[in-house]
């Protein structure tokens, strides 16, 4: 090392380590970079506060009877509003985020979220309305509703739309619910299986357990798509319906969509299409128009609406005229007058009944609203266009060092493995995608679809520009070099994120989940 | 990796060994490096009957959960506690201390159709 | 295309990498017969133009009148502080934690919401949320069924509609069966009703009752409890999250599930959602708890650091075996949760429970002053049910005034003569005296 070298180490060395007790270092603190933080426990300082609304009378609580009365008030932190920003505005800087740099994450769909969508959001109008206000008093709020229900529709060459379903895995379980009840309708009470391919996603057979479905699973081809005749042979009266998602986790198109919707009808089941990746086929491909009975989409996918951490999203459903009868009611109608009202109650008599409380996440559907319209159809099928090609671009990048196991050209996503750097280093696709985050980019999806061993799927979509594109695939072929001349770099990774490789087996073994106690002892309530 | 002589193996990488008229079961340190760290193994009630190849419990690791299937029909006689506490004894002993479920077979003669030594030690290519 | 940084040059360039002349050789795998030419829609509009348009949507919403409008979803002073932090883009931006290294900020904010609603509930093992409080109190009941082996829930008739609907719904696939259980005259729960159920019919999973319930009636929570577990069966509390500043939580109660709505908890009410599932339950439970948890744990160099855990119960593991499909939480909504309690404090909680009961009860005086009284003599928060003649029409003609008076229970309850002359009204502590003598005022005239 350098004299200076030597001197810079000291310096690092002897800077405090703050400790959160036994339970670990927190390390220095940093001036401007990352730091990690105590808890809101650790923080509080009994008598801090900032008031937010009026005290009370003291007698406010004397009409309850002592039985229903806490004895004593909650033990919840007390900090002050500064205290608080400077918390969450430190744990913001832990984290990664689009906003930050490029999530190359196949089946998220991880595009810009743009900043009118939220401005729209946040309208008082909007924001502040009561979700059982009468219908006259929601004119703007059903309208925008029943304009989304009809862009839904047309997207997905459907015949009407439910915006209900809070998620995607909610709206899969809508969809099935919708299929149950049509069979049941018709007296066809032994369908009791749903197939879905080995390349699904988990919530598909998920969705099917909890719906009290079967699961029958079958093989993908070799070329990635389902195998038709191990479908055809798993096909029969039991089966309910076949969920698929089109294009295919390993992002590639259905060739023998036909085919296959053709043996699903003809074995009187219904076929439904887990829209995830919607991103690749706008304006190209509609599976209502093409023989899908129901789809449900992922706003929070392919209509840019925030992941937000890990949600809320939205799984808006959409069905041809067979299903409309059973949809969750109410929908968003519109009245002879140009009014716009929810369905009343026996209106949609076949209903399969609410899947939520009220009418939908209409704050996450505001966003995608803006989002459709700000794009058109043009602008939709033209993103659908450049986020493919940036796929297959970066697919030919990638597939200079690391095993391609599908012939191209692929869809909006594509599916590498490192199974040779396996067999050749040790190295697997883990520590791959940890030395990426050395590398400043966010992992792609690993070890998913789980056909294809030490699997990384990786999705672009259309809003990284081409320089981030090739820097990515710099990265990915600088680690494939490190796995074969320095692999204990990649085993070591990540070193410069906030923390390293974590500890998971312990915390699952002897999970601890909330922390045990406060600091302080807590202050009576001021009168 | 390790294949003991003298026990009986399954395709599931299953273990079974002989103990007068009972039989102790646990996963191969095959399975247990394939799983990674053992984090929760769900194990049947005390006197519960399973069928040959039934599943008798679930496997829980930090990324997977596997289903445990029964080499011989038989009536449970105990379980290992043990493995509530202290779940990493499957890494650490897989044939020994993280024995799963002991059982009373049906049929004493059932376990000669499981694989032997040699035979488990082809399948998982060692 | 308005968020596309692609130029022609750059299309070019990947183009010519890939060797083919345009885009369109990309989509040859699209069958000729359903190979669509486009989407039939309204043109792109520039962002200005979006701007007149939602502006103009919204405008036509109507948020100005004196709201009594409680039923699941209530107005609060929602502190600045909570949307500020939320539009960080580092959060509303950021990706599912599965990349732990880098998503210490979610996870902590996570952990720190599970911890205090542990508290606020009693109950040591919250799930980082669900959808809202239909689909945890659904979920509930799933997991009183996976735990206990039975097919029956009980469940009072004085919960929320939506949540018995919901519940309904996610029962159909499996065949359970909910039953609602009667309400006496003074709003709460039937319990000689519950006890006969209890013991006629199928062995019971689960009994449902809720804290305050949908009537705004304070129910014999401990009793129910006792009773269920004496039949075999798990209680569950669906409670509202701001009277858990000051009422017994459910874990005092006995009750071995608690689920709710957190939309109180500093979020708007936005027209339905995004709102916040909260779910918590025993330690002896744990691995029957649908969503995601976070945990604590160390890294390789000691650091203390938050993980998600027992992941192996999730779906994208356990596919068909999992205890529910569920994929996402509502990460940015437990966040402004996280935020609000933070800023609000044990006492500042109280003070707004405590302020919508001071604010109750001078709305119950101003109503009984112009001879409109409460149908339910039980003790209450800060929500009940007064009795009006011809309710829905009433409640129509006070909107002309200026006035949104709480929900119509004809709308919940259409075949119960008392209930469908109900108006269900509540007050919380951003309702103030002008809107009280606004509603008592108006309701005289259009009595009159």
């Amino acid at each position: 090392m350098s004299a200076d070298a030597v001197i810079v180490a000291a310096a690092l060395a002897a800077l405090p380590d703050r400790t959160a007790g036994d339970e670990g270092r927190l390390g220095p603190r940093s001036a401007v970079g990352p730091s990690l933080q105590p808890t809101l426990a650790e923080l509080s300082v009994p008598g801090r506060h900032t008031d937010q609304v009026p005290h009370p009378p003291a007698d406010a609580l004397a009409g309850i009877p002592a039985v229903h009365l806490r004895a004593t008030p909650p033990a919840l932190p007390e900090l002050n509003e500064p205290g608080v920003v400077r918390h969450f505005t430190a744990l913001s800087r832990l984290n990664y985020s689009v906003d930050g740099g490029f999530y190359p994450l196949g089946s998220c769909t991880m595009k810009h979220n743009p900043r009118i969508n939220e401005w729209a959001a946040r309208l008082p109008g909007f924001a502040r309305l009561h979700p059982l206000a009468p219908d006259t008093l929601a004119q703007g709020s059903l309208q925008m509703l029943h304009e989304l229900q009809g862009m839904l529709a047309e997207i997905s060459g459907m015949q009407a739309v439910t915006l209900q379903p809070a998620a995607g895995a909610q709206g899969e379980l809508t969809g099935i619910l919708l299929i149950q009840a049509y069979h049941r309708s018709r007296g066809d009470t032994e369908r009791n299986e749903v197939i879905v391919p080995d390349s699904s996603h988990g919530t598909n057979p998920a969705t099917a357990s909890m719906a009290g479905y079967r699961t029958i699973t079958v093989p993908s081809a070799p070329d990635g798509g389902v195998d038709l005749d191990a479908l055809r042979a798993a096909l029969g009266p039991r089966t309910a319906a076949v969920m698929l998602t089109n294009p295919s986790t390993l992002g590639l198109f259905e060739r023998r969509i036909t085919e296959l919707l053709d043996a699903v009808h003809a074995a009187g089941a219904l076929a439904y299409m887990d829209g995830a990746n919607m991103n690749a086929i706008l304006g190209h491909f509609k599976p209502g128009a093409a023989g899908f009975d129901v789809m449900h989409y992922n706003l929070h996918k392919t209509f840019s609406t925030p992941h937000g951490g890990g949600g809320p999203g939205a799984g808006p459903v959409a069905v041809n005229a067979i299903l409309a009868p059973f949809l969750p009611a109410p929908l968003v109608v519109q009245d002879a007058d140009d009014g716009f009202r929810l369905e009343r109650p026996g209106e949609r008599p076949a209903s399969i009944g609410r899947v939520r409380a009220y009418q939908g996440n209409a704050g996450v559907l505001v966003r995608a609203y803006t989002y459709i319209r700000a794009h058109g159809g043009s602008g939709l099928r033209q993103l659908s266009e450049d986020a493919v090609l940036a796929a297959n671009y970066l697919r030919a990048r990638v597939g200079e060092a690391y095993e391609l196991p599908y012939p191209g050209p692929c869809k909006h996503e594509f599916v590498a493995t490192a199974r040779p750097l396996k067999g050749a280093t040790g190295v697997r696709t883990l520590d791959v995608a940890k030395r990426l985050i050395d590398f400043g980019f966010h992992p792609p999806t690993i070890y998913f679809p789980l056909i294809v061993e030490e699997c990384l799927l990786i999705e672009p979509t259309e809003t990284e520009a081409i320089e981030d594109l090739d820097a990515f695939a710099d990265a990915m072929l600088a680690i494939a070099k490190e796995a074969r001349e320095q692999p204990e770099l990649l085993h070591a990774a990540p070193v410069t994120a906030p923390v390293r490789r974590l500890d998971e087996a312990t915390a699952a073994r002897r999970p601890e989940l909330r922390w045990r106690s406060m600091t302080g002892a807590e202050t009576p309530c001021p009168q | 990796m390790e294949v003991l002589d003298g026990l009986r193996y399954t395709e599931d990488h299953e273990w079974l060994r002989a103990d007068g008229d009972q039989a102790v079961i646990g996963i191969t340190a095959y399975a247990a490096d394939e799983l990674g760290d053992v984090v929760f193994v769900e194990l049947p009630a005390v006197g519960r009957r399973l069928a040959a190849r039934e599943v008798f419990g679930v496997i829980e690791s930090v990324k997977t959960a596997s289903d445990l299937y029964c080499p011989v029909a038989g009536e449970i006689v105990a379980i290992n506690d043990a493995l509530t506490a202290a779940p990493e004894l499957v890494n650490g002993d897989p044939h020994g201390d993280g024995w799963m479920i002991r059982l009373r077979p049906d049929d004493p003669a059932a376990a000669d159709a499981l694989l032997d030594a040699a035979a488990y030690r082809a399948l998982i290519g060692g | 295309m308005p968020y596309g940084p692609h130029t022609v040059d750059d299309r070019g360039r990947m183009l010519a990498m890939l060797g083919i002349d345009s885009v369109e050789a990309l989509f040859e795998d699209i069958p000729a017969a359903v190979h669509a030419t486009g989407i039939d829609l309204p043109a792109p509009e520039p962002e200005l133009t979006l701007v007149n348009r939602l502006s103009g949507l919204a405008a036509r919403n109507r948020t100005d009148l004196a709201s009594f409008l409680g039923a699941g979803v209530y107005r609060h002073h929602l502190p600045a502080i909570v949307d500020a932090m939320l539009s960080r883009g580092e959060f509303f931006t950021a990706y599912t934690p599965y990349q732990p290294e880098i998503s210490q900020g979610t996870l902590q904010t996570i952990f720190e919401y599970q911890s205090m609603l542990a508290e606020l509930t009693g109950l040591p093992v919250v799930s980082a949320s669900h959808y809202d409080g239909a689909t945890a109190t659904a979920e509930a009941a799933l997991m009183a069924i996976r735990a206990t082996g039975r097919t029956r829930v009980l469940a009072s008739r004085a919960i929320h509609r939506h949540y018995l609907a919901t519940t309904a719904t996610y029962f159909s696939g499996g065949g359970f069966t909910l039953q609602e259980l009667p309400t006496l005259p003074d709003g709460t729960t039937d319990l000689a009703a519950l006890e006969g159920a209890l013991g006629d019919g199928d062995p019971v999973a689960g009994v449902l009752l809720g804290q305050p319930n949908a009537f705004g009636i304070l129910e014999p929570m401990a009793e129910a409890g006792r009773l269920a577990h004496a039949a075999g069966a798990l209680f569950v509390a669906v409670v509202e999250p701001v009277s858990l500043a000051v009422l017994a939580s459910p874990g005092e109660v006995g009750a071995d599930i608690a689920a709710g709505e957190g939309q109180p908890l500093g979020i708007p009410m936005q027209y339905g959602g995004p709102y916040l599932g909260i779910l918590a339950t025993t330690e002896a439970l744990i691995r029957q708890i649908p969503g995601r948890l976070v945990g604590r744990t160390r890294d390789l160099d000691g650091r203390r650091a938050y993980v998600m855990t027992l992941r192996a119960r999730e779906q994208d593991i356990r596919r068909d075996k999992a205890a529910s499909n569920i994929c996402t939480n509502q990460a940015l909504c437990a966040l402004a949760a996280t935020v609000y309690l933070a800023t609000m404090g044990p006492h500042g909680l109280r003070d707004v429970a405590a302020g919508g009961a001071a604010a109750a009860r001078k709305l119950e005086a101003a109503l009984a002053a112009v001879g409109v009284r409460r149908l339910h003599a039980g003790a209450y928060l800060n929500e009940f049910v007064v009795r009006v003649a011809e309710a829905t029409a009433v409640h129509a003609a006070l909107l002309d005034q200026g006035v949104l008076a709480g929900l119509p229970l004809a709308d919940w309850y259409p075949d119960d003569a008392d209930l469908s002359e109900g108006l269900l009204v509540c007050a919380t502590e951003v309702t103030t005296d002008d809107d009280i003598a606004r509603f008592a005022g108006a309701l005289r005239e259009v009595l009159a």
